[in-house]
This record gives C-alpha cells, structure tokens and sequence, in this order.
C-alpha cells in the first residue's frame, strides 16, 4: 500500500484532495488575509490609502498557490515579491493604492510578497498535484488557520492598543485632518507630549496615579489580611459547614457589583462616606475577598498536608503553623493572588464612578472618565487611557509568570 | 475485659478545630455579610419603598446663627429652617454653648440657660418652614462685638429633629415593580441581555479555544504571544472601551475613515449609535476583551491533556481533525462547559463595558444598565432597586443550575 492512511474513509470535503486544488484555493484565501492585512497595516502606519483587491488575489493567488507546490520557499518569496511590485506598480496587485506616500507603498509591496511566499510555503510545499492523503490536506488547511490566526490575533490586540497611544500624541487638527494618519510628526521633538503634560499639570493626573496607587495596594494588603485566615480554615479544618461555605464563597462571587453598588451608594450618602478615597478602601478589599478566597482555598488544598502535621507534632500551635509552614510555602500564590487583586483594584470603575465626585480625590480611572467629555478634546482622553494602561501593563509583563497563574486559579470573572 | 469501640461523636480535638475555623473565618465572615448580605436585604427593601435619589437626604432641621444689633439692642439670633419643602419635622431641639464675653440679659420663652448652656425646645416645623430665636444678650466688659460675632457665627449649634424617614417607614408600594414591568420595555431588555450574555460568551469561548490551539505548541515567541493575547482583559475597562469608542466614531473615527477608503461603504457608519448594529458591536466587544481568559483556561486544560493519547491515535492512523474532533474536543468539553456557564453568569452581570460604550443606548440597555439608568437618570431608586431584585433572582436561578453542574466537575 503506498498511502499508509486515511484511503478507507475520504474524510472532510473528499472532493478537495488534490494538490492541483488545494494550492490554488489556499493560495487565494491566504493572499487575500495577507493583503487586507497589508492594506490596512499600510493605511494605518502612513495614512495613505490603500484596499485589498479581491480579483487580483483571485488571479494571484491561484497562480502562486500552484508555484508553492512546486518552488521551494525563497525561490517562491522571491517570486510572490516579483510579481506583488511588477502588479501593484501597474495598479492591478492585490493592494490597490490611491494617494499614499512612496515609502508606504513598498512596505505594502514587501509585506505582500513576503508575506504570501512565506506563508504558502510553509502550506503548500512538498504537496503533490495530484490525490492528497486525508493528512496531508488536513496538515495544509491546519497549516493556513494557524497562519490566518497568528496575523487575525496580533492585528485584532495590536490595533486598539496602537490606536490608543498614537491618538494620544495627535492634536486635535491632526486628527481632523486625517483620522487614518498615525504616523508621527517627529520634527515636532517633545511637542508630541503635549497631551501627557497637561494631564498631568492641569488636569491633575499626577495625584489620581497616586490614589489610584495607594488605594490599590491597601486593597491588596486587606484583601490578604481577610482571606488568608478564611482560606485556610476552608481547606483545611474540618468543621461542620465547610462545603457550604466553600460553595457560597463562589455565590457571593457571583454577585453583580451594580446590584451592590445601589445599597452601598445609599448607605454612603447617608453616613457621609461618599467622596471620601477611605470609603472606596473600604468597599475595595470586600469585592475581591471572595475572589482570594477562592484562589488561595485551591491552593492550600493543594499542598502537602503532611508538612503542615509535622509542624503540629512538633508543637506548633495551628497559627504558628500557618505563620510558618503554610504561608512560607504559599509565597507563588500569595504573589499571584495580590497581582490579581491589584489588577482589579486598579481597574476598578464602577464604584469610584458612583462614589467620588470631588475631583481632587479621584481615582485613575475615575479621572479617565472625566475627560470624556465633548469639551475635552480627544487626545487627552487617549493620553489619559495610556497613562492608567501602562503601569498595569507593565506590572503585568513583569510578572507574566505570576499573572497568568493567578488569572486561571481563581478567576473566570471579568 | 470491655470490648474495645470506636469513638462516638465529635471528641474535643475535632471541636477545638471547628472553633478555630469559625475564629479564623470569624473576621472574613462578618465583613463580608456586612457587605454582601446587607446590601442584599436592604436593596429588596428599597425595592418595594417609593423612594426617589433626592429622598436620600432625609429632612433635617439647619440652624444659622449670627450675633445682630448694637448695645441694648444686641441679641444672639438663630435661624432654623426646615430643609425638605414638603416634610414636617417634629421635636425640634437646638443645643449651644453661649459665647465668652456674653451674658444673657432675656431669653426666648422657649429656651432654658443653665450657666452657658442653651437648650431651646422649637415644637415641630412644617414643611418648608422657619423659625428664629432670639437671645438678647450684654458684653462682659471690653469684649470685642466683631470678634464674637465671627465666633459666633463659626460655631455651630448642634439642632436635632425627628422626621418621617422614607427608607425605615412602614410605607411600601408594588408600583415599583409595576413601573418596571410595565409595557414591551422589560421583556426588549431581557432579550437584549440575553442575547448579549448568550452571544458574548460562546464568541469569547469560540475565539479563545482557536487561540489556545494556536499556542498549544512550543515554538521560539509564544511566551510573547501568550502575554500579547492577555492584553485586552489586563487593560483597564475604562481606557479600552473610549479607545473602541474613539476607532468606530462615526465622524472621525479610523476604521470608518478605512472603510470610506477601500470602498466598503458609501456613508459613515454609526457603529455604537445604530440599532441593531451597536448591540453586536457590545457583543463583539465583549468578546474581544475576554476571550483571553478562556483561552488561558483552555491552554492549561490543553497542557494537561497527555500526550500519549495523542501518540497512540497516530498510531492507529487518526487523521489532524479527526484528533481534534475525537480526543481534543472530549476532553474540553468539561471545562468548556464550566466556562460557558460562569462566563454567561458574569457577562449577565456585567455592567461596565456598555455602561462605558453606549450608556446602553441604541437598543443595547440591560438589566444591569437598568439599575443605573432607572436609579440615577430617572431619580428613581425604586425601580433601580427593583431592576436589582430581578437581576439577583435570575443569578439564584443560574447558579442552581451551575451547582448542580460543578458539583460533577472538580477543579474548578
């Protein structure tokens, strides 16, 4: 038997097995995703405009999606560029191009041409013209939705991120002008900051970063002090009641914060806690101690009990054991668990929406809300979107290790 | 010689244990009722209250007080006023201290001086009503008039009443719920949060397991991508909903000025203004920004799978999909189906993202957008609370179902 699989059943779209039909239909999809990539990516770096072509990809792509089966990989990159630069230059390639800058244009001509040749290389080469077994047509359709999800997921992240912080270093007849030119005006040296400085200057942004910081690590100190005793007694102690309680930790977690937030408003108002930063560190610690509760239980449970009876035998007493035992041991989850917290405590918007009116007790994103507003004018509310983004972000890839822990041991809350 | 039988009950080492749990949940246990269950019972309260946002500031009596004329003619005056213009306020009191370098000549009838203390019993004021009560008092000597006025004025009496409070009367009304029953309103806002709720989740999931796949290979960049593909949940609500808001503006927003460039449409679109496009584009925010916590989920149930498994069905010949279809997918199922569940609860429940995109305009208002909305839009706590009450009976009703479910899939 040549083929060594899959010749009993045909399998999934039977009538598709042939590298002669494969390569081409590949071909098409995947030039057409790198081009509207391409267009979109080109429009956005440069302003100029640019949209993918839909017959072009047609004739091309059947076209290199054939040459794939047969051209190793930089022979077909070298190849697929030919062709984009020969096409595009005429005004008949994938990329059709109006006004644009040069530059602009032979990053859209490279990024296609490289894009597409590398990309059906890896697809398509080593395919025959003729019959494909299941595998290898199941391997090249695989092969194209990993490739059309790596571009899919990095644009769909990358753009809004991108637009916030270029947004941000616009002024307002920049962006008037064109709202499809990020590019920067770099000649204009620190003028670019403009929008950072008077947020902080003006609009105070300098002391909401601090409240906003403070405010979170006392959450996080609280939420700690509350939760570590209370997970502990959950995993471990046996009392009557246990599973129940574990059980409501995860009710009480479910409750939406909006219903909480009326009573709480009201209560405030009346006691005069409202507009106060010491009501918001008060209320904090107790929307996130269901949440380390949680986290931390599934990760006593998880230790070794045996430790912890050693120390007992030893003559510790229960707290001295946690003291010593358990919490030296817990240090991964401790650290997961207060990232998580500071996380929520710092994106946190609701409540300090609801809370604080006085603006010089706002929070960060209390402050973000402020600037939305018609009279402010947009790059600020970008800038001021950076400015509460990036400490966040940047705790985050720090600590990646910690994050994405904590995030999947406790949260499926968002 | 007795036969020996094992112990009955609890001994005293497993009650020492139990109460050294309840001690160390003691403190967790009591702020956490303090501020869950309370708020809980007293919105069900407020619920069926005709109360409005500007009932919260119950009447209250407010006294002024100012030091007026000259030499025989000076007095200590106070002026009170009932705040609310429709609440009487009854057994008004006003409490001072008389000033230093003052003496009371002759007192309201209504007022009693012991030494320097004032006590004036005021009776009851009606609704919108003043009073005033005057105290002629003499200098001691070279005080300075000015100066004591100042003091005077600084220093406030201490003045207490007893007023009707509309949120601990004993009157109650149905009409909140009537009003939030009332009409197609209720049941458009119910679809809507379904429909939010339904489709924001399997899109978040869909997505997120296509991303997991993705990244379940090692390769040289997935740790970075990995973190990439974290950055729409780890971001705040707050700055990625303007910066949606900012990208699909439909005057100056990019992506229609791109769509206006490749020709895909005539006009400019008002993504976030339209019915019934501004759902959809909530919805497929929603998915946006979590899709990274099922693909985390997912990517470590994924990691855990073994691989021999994998092995033997190559082996036996199984093809990429029928691998994916035949073992992948069974294997998931439980954590997807854990995932569908809580992740439907918390989108329900979600508030934020459309309060922050729309305000739950344009046909995109939910329950939870309710509460807002009726609660501080409308004035009207009421019905905000009412709105509240229904939310919190769908979430018994949900988390009924999830027991029952999570109690077969551990772990999570």
């Amino acid at each position: 038997m040549s083929r060594p699989h899959g010749s009993r059943s045909a399998g999934w779209a039977a009538f598709l097995h042939y590298g002669a039909l494969t390569g081409p239909i590949i071909g098409v999809l995947w030039l057409f995703v790198v081009a509207t990539t391409a267009a979109v990516a080109a429009s956005f770096l440069s302003g100029g405009a640019f949209r993918p072509s839909g017959l072009a990809s047609l004739i091309l792509g059947v076209a290199l999606g054939l040459a794939a089966l047969r051209l190793t990989r930089w022979p077909l990159v070298g190849v697929s560029v030919v062709v984009m630069a020969v096409t595009m230059l005429v005004g008949i390639g994938p990329v059709a191009t109006g006004q644009a800058p040069g530059w602009a244009f032979w990053v859209a001509v490279f990024a296609t041409g490289i894009g597409t040749g590398l990309g059906l290389a890896k697809m398509l080469h080593g395919l025959p013209l003729a019959r494909l077994t299941r595998h290898e047509f199941e391997d090249a359709v695989i092969r194209f939705l990993t490739g059309f999800g790596y571009l899919f997921f990095t644009f769909i992240v990358a753009v809004p991120f991108y637009v916030m912080l270029m947004t941000s270093l616009k002024n307002q007849q920049q962006l008037v002008q064109n709202p499809l030119d990020f590019s920067l005006d770099l000649s204009q040296g620190w003028h670019l900051f403009d929008s950072y400085v008077e947020l902080m200057t003006t609009f105070n942004f300098g002391s909401y970063l601090w409240t906003s910081f403070y405010v979170s690590l006392l959450t996080v100190l609280l939420t700690l002090i509350f939760s570590i005793p209370g997970a502990y007694a959950v995993a471990r102690l046996r009392f009557r009641g246990a599973a129940m309680f574990s059980r409501s930790i995860l009710l009480i977690y479910m409750v939406p914060m909006i219903v909480l937030a009326l009573p709480i408003y009201i209560a405030y108002s009346m006691i005069g806690l409202r507009n106060s930063v010491f009501g918001l560190v008060l209320i904090y610690p107790v929307t996130t101690i269901p949440v380390a509760l949680y986290m931390l239980q599934g990760y006593f449970r998880g230790l070794p009990a045996e430790i912890e009876e050693a120390g007992l035998m030893d003559g510790l007493s229960r707290l001295r054991v946690i003291w010593k035992i358990t919490l030296p041991l817990s240090l991964p989850a401790l650290a997961s668990v207060s990232l998580y917290v500071f996380m929520i405590a710092w994106n946190e918007f609701l409540l300090a929406f609801m809370l604080l009116d006085d603006p010089s007790k706002f929070t960060l994103t209390r402050g973000v809300a402020m600037l939305n507003s018609s009279e402010i004018p947009r790059q600020h509310l970008m800038a001021g979107s950076v400015i509460a983004t990036v400490p966040i972000m940047v705790l985050f890839l720090g600590l990646e290790r910690f994050m994405t822990k904590g995030l999947t041991a406790g949260s499926v809350k968002g | 010689m007795p036969d020996a039988v094992p112990p009955k009950g609890r001994g005293p080492l497993a009650k020492r244990e139990a109460r050294l749990a309840w001690g160390l949940l003691l403190p967790t246990l009591a702020i956490v009722s303090a501020v869950v269950i309370v708020p809980l019972l007293s919105i069900a309260w407020i619920s069926v209250k005709p109360i409005g946002l500007a009932d919260l500031r119950p009447p209250a009596p407010v006294a002024r007080e100012n030091l007026r004329g000259e030499a025989e003619d000076l007095r200590l005056q106070y002026r009170v006023r009932n705040s609310s213009r429709s609440e009487p306020i009854g057994d008004v009191t006003l409490r001072d201290t008389l000033p230093e370098g003052l003496t009371i000549r002759e007192a309201d009838s209504r007022c009693e001086i012991n030494g320097t203390a004032i006590f004036c019993d005021l009776g009851d004021l009606d609704g919108g009503g003043r009073d005033e009560v005057e105290l002629f008092v003499a200098l001691d000597g070279d005080a300075d008039p000015d100066a004591l006025g100042d003091m005077a004025e600084a220093s406030t009496p201490q003045i207490s009443g007893s007023a009707d409070n509309i949120l601990t009367n004993a009157e109650f009304t149905t009409a909140n719920f009537a009003r939030i029953f009332d009409g197609g309103e209720f049941w458009r806002v119910l679809g809507v949060t379904l429909f939010y709720a339904f489709f924001g989740t399997v899109g978040a999931l869909a997505i997120g397991l296509f991303a997991a796949m993705l990244l379940n290979r090692s390769f040289r960049g997935q740790g970075v991508l990995r973190g990439l593909y974290l950055f729409p949940y780890v971001a705040p609500v707050i700055a990625m909903a303007f910066t949606w808001v900012i990208l699909f503006d439909p005057f100056s927003g990019s992506a229609n000025a791109l769509l206006l460039r490749m020709g895909v449409t005539e006009n400019a679109i008002n993504f976030f203004g339209d019915r019934p496009l501004a759902l959809i584009m909530v919805t497929v925010f929603e998915m946006w920004r979590y899709f990274p916590l099922s693909f985390l989920f997912i990517l470590a149930r994924m990691q855990s799978i073994d691989d021999d498994m994998y092995e033997a069905a190559d082996m036996d010949g199984a093809s990429p999909f029928q691998k994916f279809w035949f073992l992948s997918v069974p294997q998931l199922l439980g954590i997807l189906s854990v995932l569908f569940l809580l992740r439907f609860i918390w989108t329900f429940n979600k508030f934020d993202d459309i309060f922050l995109l729309t305000g739950g305009n344009a046909g995109t208002r939910t329950l939870t957008v309710n509460v807002y909305e009726q609660a501080f839009a409308v004035s009207n706590i009421g019905a905000g609370a009412a709105v509240a009450v229904v939310i919190f009976a769908c979430l018994l009703v949900f988390s009924i179902f999830f027991f029952k479910f999570v109690s077969r899939e551990e772990g999570l």
